[in-house]
């Protein structure tokens, strides 16, 4: 009974005694035993990796009208494994020129960036690698190891291509991270703390997607430009730039920065469960089994959902121009997320010991995304005259 | 526990290390990579001042938080200057800069 | 704690030497890096946890790119051949450890040198102090405007120093 109320306590007790009855000293079985646990979080997280590929083909396979991987095993879930053996077989290639060291550890940095997030992932109570209260900072400080790996990686290659699609991606990643930590400022303003934990437990009564919508959608467009996926790839735009900068890896090196890519989104659509809804809640069907494991199954469900939302988004919308993608940042998102940020500061701060706080920060979010459509349209609208206007004058000039 | 002593001598051999690589290196670049070690020399010994000497309030982070604005502000600058010498003289070694020297 | 602190120190040291004698600018950039990881270890070490994460936030995620792409647009060829040291580095050298000598002799003379740390407070949440203290007027509002001012004339200063405004409009003409 202890054991399903709260398993990782209990297992870790158990280890624990059995551990220091060897005559073992306290601090290295602690240490030990810490390591065995991050060891089988990791397996964890790459098993399911394993099923993200499949998942991942399947579902592009039905946004194109196709049937996917389906020979291998039921439904095809065994093709990833073939995948891997192909990876795995093939030519290890180090271009002439590269920079060897560097163009080897670009993707161990990559898919660590990844790896490293889950650490603060609260599954369910009690359910978690670390409460740190300094979360969010946290996933900012991942993301730009994430970065990091994406320039060692252009510029190791000695590839223009590869440097191209680098550059790319540093621009975009660093110029996107403002609006994220807007949003996820927000956030913490709402919970009153960074910590992960924290923040699903502040969503007790009602979880912050209906006290802020707007910064779930600024959060999911900054993570999707983050994460590179469609319609920010123009870090491996094909069309332009071969395959941006892991043109040159081959084998396993590659199919580490595609794991990693899958986990990484898969690992937002995590976040984005446990910023905006509330983690491992669903309506109080969380209370049907007295045990975490059934939270963070629900947690799990959630972040599968959200990947899902991520991957409808990218077969869905194409790539935008890379002038366009740095315009809608600095002249649209950041203001926005700045402006949504002090919005929220004050109505909390007017509401705050109000039963109104609930509908007076969701009507204001309302009310700010309808000004905003407003001036958008009034602007586009401004825009089509002055082109018109533009053209009128031009054939007005050739008749004469 | 570790004595107040090992970080000190740290952050000071550390900011030696970076007073070197600003005195001896060739390139404008690598003379702001030292300047932003000196810079973390220091950072260092305001984070250990505050939790050696007086940890009950948060003035040594605060200050700690201002070096990094500033940090962040001097390569912003520093490397626009750089970026600019090199458009305009083709080169970015240090001795080569003397422009202002008759 | 001990071997922590050595592990780190020995990283950060390490790869602040090679930040300064390492031939390619690139890889002194990369061993920039290590340093500031090895820092925001040691921050770790002394319970500033906030510090650490903003040393990673800031310095890797921002300057250290910086860096790279300042790095990158400033050289000529993927190989820089050139001596990394000009000619008085021996007297360079020699003042750097003349002061290193200098500030061990002082702080040897200091009688705190050898304190260990207190502990700390129980339950208290350092952030929440700092969050506070960084927002009230009696104690470190003003600096704190100063810098985000200082931040904004930065910005504008780098913008307009590395804007290539001249040769643009030459290029009209």
């Amino acid at each position: 009974m202890e054991f399903w109320k709260d398993p990782i306590n209990t297992i870790f007790a158990s280890m624990m005694e059995s551990f220091t009855s060897g005559g073992m000293s306290d601090v290295l079985a602690r240490v030990l035993i810490y390591l065995i646990g991050i060891l089988l979080f990791v397996t964890f997280a790459m098993v399911l990796d394993i099923f993200l590929v499949w998942i991942e083909r399947k579902v592009v396979a039905r946004f194109q009208d196709r049937l996917g991987p389906n020979r291998i095993g039921p439904f095809g879930i065994f093709q990833p494994f073939a995948d891997i053996v192909k990876l795995l077989i093939k030519e290890d290639i180090t271009p002439v020129g590269a920079d060897v060291v560097m163009f080897n550890l670009a993707p161990i940095f990559s898919m660590m960036s990844v790896l490293l997030l889950w650490a603060i992932m609260p599954f369910a109570p009690n359910m978690f690698g670390v409460d740190l209260n300094v979360g969010m900072l946290y996933l900012v400080a991942a993301g730009s190891i994430g970065t990091l790996s994406v320039i060692m990686a252009g510029w190791a290659s000695n590839n223009k291509y590869a440097l191209l699609g680098a550059f790319r991606t540093v621009a975009q990643m660093v110029s996107y991270e403002i609006p994220m930590v807007a949003a996820l400022l927000v956030v913490t303003l709402l919970a009153g703390t960074m910590g992960a934990v924290g923040i699903v437990g502040a969503q007790e009564g009602v979880s912050f997607f209906w006290l802020s919508p707007l910064a779930f959608l600024i959060f999911l467009i900054s993570a999707i430009a983050e994460l590179g996926r469609s319609p920010f790839d123009l870090n491996e735009a094909e069309s332009e730039i071969v395959a941006g900068f892991h043109t040159e890896y081959t084998g396993m090196k590659f199919g580490l920065f595609y794991a990693g890519e899958l986990l990484h989104s898969f690992t937002f659509g995590g976040f984005i469960a446990l910023l905006f809804f509330g983690g491992h809640r669903l309506f109080g069907l969380e209370n049907l089994f007295p045990t975490p494991i059934w939270g963070a199954l629900i947690f799990i469900g959630k972040a599968i959902f959200f990947y899902w939302v991520i991957m409808w988004i990218k077969y869905t919308v194409p790539r935008i121009r890379v002038d366009h993608m740095l315009a809608f940042n600095w002249k649209f998102l950041t203001p926005l997320a700045f402006i949504l940020l002090m919005v929220t500061a004050l109505v909390g701060r007017l509401f705050l010991e109000s039963a109104w706080l609930v509908p007076a920060l969701f009507i204001s979010n309302i009310l700010l995304a309808w000004l905003t459509v407003e001036y958008l349209k009034s602007h586009a609208r401004k825009e089509r005259e002055k082109e018109e206007a533009s053209k009128q004058s031009a054939t007005l000039a050739e008749q004469h | 526990m570790i004595p107040i002593s090992w970080y000190l001598i740290l952050a000071a051999a550390l900011f030696s290390i970076g007073l070197f690589g600003v005195l001896a290196r060739k390139n404008a670049v690598a003379i702001l990579l030292g300047v932003e070690l000196m810079l973390n020399a220091v950072n260092i010994n305001l984070v250990t001042f505050w939790r050696y000497n007086a940890p009950e309030t948060v003035t040594g982070q605060v200050f700690a938080i201002i070096v990094f604005a500033v940090a962040a502000a001097e390569v912003a600058v520093g490397l626009a200057l750089i970026i600019s010498i090199y458009r305009n003289r083709n080169t970015i070694v240090a001795d080569d800069l003397d422009m202002m020297k008759w | 704690m001990k071997i922590l602190f050595l592990i780190f120190a020995a990283i950060t040291l390490g790869s602040a030497f090679m930040v300064v004698t390492t031939k390619k600018m690139i890889h002194a950039a990369f061993w920039l890096i290590t340093t500031l990881f090895g820092v925001a270890a040691l921050y770790a070490l002394l319970n500033a946890g906030f510090m650490a994460m903003v040393q990673i936030v800031v310095y890797v995620g921002a300057i250290a790119i910086l860096f790279i792409f300042a790095i990158m647009l400033t050289r000529k060829e993927m190989l820089d051949s050139a001596a990394p040291l000009n000619k008085n580095w021996g007297i360079a050298a020699l003042f750097s450890l003349l002061s290193f000598a200098g500030l061990y002799t002082l702080l040897r003379n200091w009688t705190g040198f050898s304190n260990e740390a207190p502990e700390l407070a129980a339950g208290v949440d350092t952030i929440t102090e700092l969050g506070t203290a960084l927002v009230t007027p009696d104690a470190y509002l003003l600096p704190f405007e100063v810098a985000s001012v200082l931040l904004l004339a930065a910005l504008i200063g780098a913008v307009y120093v590395a804007n290539d405004a001249k040769n643009q409009q030459e290029a009209e003409k």
